[in-house]
């Protein structure tokens, strides 16, 4: 079953929508006791950094989210700002991120890279998967994914970067650490590859 | 690389869907279900889509979350939504709803300043500002395009180009220009006028109002690479008399469309 938190974002009933129609069980958590029952944790987020990170402490999840991550190695997914989340730090915000795959999360500086691309990188874009990684079976690179965002994760350790897109300059849009997972794109929201990727996550 | 994306946009009136001409309601035409014709675009694999609710801003009403929300949980492409919004905390529970994106125009062209507190609430990524565009003669010779509210029927007394540079400083995510002039002719975008805006403004940027064939798309792709391309009547038309028929380009036809370098 996934474990999808629900922590006031908007995208976790587009998520709801897909794994109901896969047939693959769900349920929102809106409480400890549910994320401690968890065998599959899904982060979404669309917001502002800080104020994603905050509700996460205000409600008291992060403890249990280590523990269950951490220690249990729960596979977990976090998506745009939830897997922003997953840095030490964040040019967005002041608060620390959850540290578990070691990295920052870095404005897109449009003087500083090449070509001056628009901000924020909004649309269509593909992917170059870096490292094989169950999350991507039966996916398509060239199609790839719909992203929007102004910000990126840079990852500490490259080993840790499961695919990069070219946005002026080449980013990390995904990441993985062991039982721990990060795509800044929106599955949720890319037709095919999305479904896709979500099924994936569900089967490891 | 980034590729250009294709967006019907859909107008709802009365709680269905509707295609203008120049902005009339009356001289438009129903053209079916808001979530039925979401489905046939989930089908179509559509890049995103844009949903405004023209009568919201008009009845001076809040936005109908109901709708959005059935719209935004059926779509499994983004979302932009538009009408009737006015706050801060609008546009925070409309994302909460499940869109990715949320258009501003009256209240933004009153108050400049409410988008960046929108961008900072819900991250600019998210904040659309629409202009609405037509082109006025000068009075002594001359034409310059002004920017309207309301369905084009309130004027705001600002040129379009100006706006764009008082605005320089503000944050948000993406711009619309929506050609009044143009709206449900079908007989091209007005390069002209995309050209200077493209000049003017440093955000993603999507233009609606014109096309009436998929050839007109392309000409916008290729002149700008990467843009927003939006329409309504060639989604929902087909044939001279304006058959109703829900349609989009096929992946390959896409391709043909979007991989113009």
């Amino acid at each position: 079953m996934i474990t999808i938190l629900d922590y006031g974002s908007g995208n976790i009933n587009a998520i709801k929508n897909i794994y109901e129609r896969l047939n693959i069980s769900y349920e929102l958590a809106t409480t400890i006791e549910q994320i401690i029952k968890a065998d599959h944790i899904l982060l979404p987020g669309v917001g502002a950094f800080d104020e994603t990170i905050s509700t996460l402490k205000e409600k008291g999840f992060t403890e249990v989210l280590n523990k269950k991550v951490q220690e249990e190695k729960v596979p977990v997914l976090g998506i745009c700002v939830g897997m922003q989340m997953l840095a030490d730090t964040s040019e967005e915000g002041t608060l620390n991120g959850l540290g578990w795959i070691h990295g920052k999360v870095k404005k897109f500086d449009k003087n500083l890279i090449p070509g001056k691309p628009k901000i924020p990188h909004l649309g269509w874009n593909s992917i170059g998967i870096s490292r094989n990684c169950s999350l991507f079976k039966d996916i398509d690179p060239e199609v790839g994914f719909y992203f929007v965002h102004s910000y990126y994760f840079e990852c500490a350790d490259e080993a840790d970067v499961i695919c990069k897109t070219v946005y002026g300059n080449t980013f990390h849009s995904a990441v993985n650490r062991e039982n721990i997972y990060g795509v800044q794109f929106h599955p949720e929201k890319s037709h095919d590859n999305g479904i896709q990727l979500l099924r994936n996550f569900a089967n490891l | 690389m980034l590729r250009s994306r294709i967006i019907p946009c859909l107008l709802v009136h009365n709680k269905g869907l509707v295609k203008t001409l120049k902005f009339s309601v009356e001289n438009g035409k129903y053209v079916g279900d808001p979530i039925n014709a979401v489905k046939i675009f989930n089908e179509k694999q559509v890049d995103e889509i844009m949903v405004i609710d023209i009568d919201a801003t008009v009845e001076g009403r809040e936005p109908d979350y109901v709708m959005i929300k059935n719209v935004a949980t059926e779509c499994r492409m983004p979302l932009c939504y538009g009408g009737g919004v006015t706050s801060v905390e609008q546009v925070r529970k409309i994302i909460k709803l499940g869109a990715e994106k949320v258009a501003i125009s009256a209240a933004a062209l009153a108050n400049p300043e409410l988008l960046c507190q929108m961008s900072e609430a819900v991250g600019a990524q998210s904040v659309v500002l629409v202009l609405d565009i037509a082109k006025k003669k000068g009075l002594f010779g001359g034409s310059h395009y002004e920017i309207f509210t309301n369905n084009g029927k309130k004027k705001t007394g600002k040129k379009l180009y100006e706006f764009l540079e008082e605005i320089k400083d503000i944050s948000y995510g993406e711009l619309v220009i929506n050609n009044i002039d143009l709206d449900g002719v079908m007989e091209g975008y007005d390069m002209e006028m995309c050209d200077k805006v493209r000049k003017l403004t440093d955000v993603p940027l999507t233009f609606l109002g014109g096309a009436g064939s998929y050839e007109d798309l392309k000409k916008l792709v290729s002149r700008f690479k990467v843009i927003g391309a939006a329409a309504g009547s060639i989604f929902v038309f087909k044939g001279v008399y304006k058959a109703v028929l829900i349609q989009y380009p096929s992946s390959e036809e896409k391709n043909n469309l979007i991989n113009v370098i």
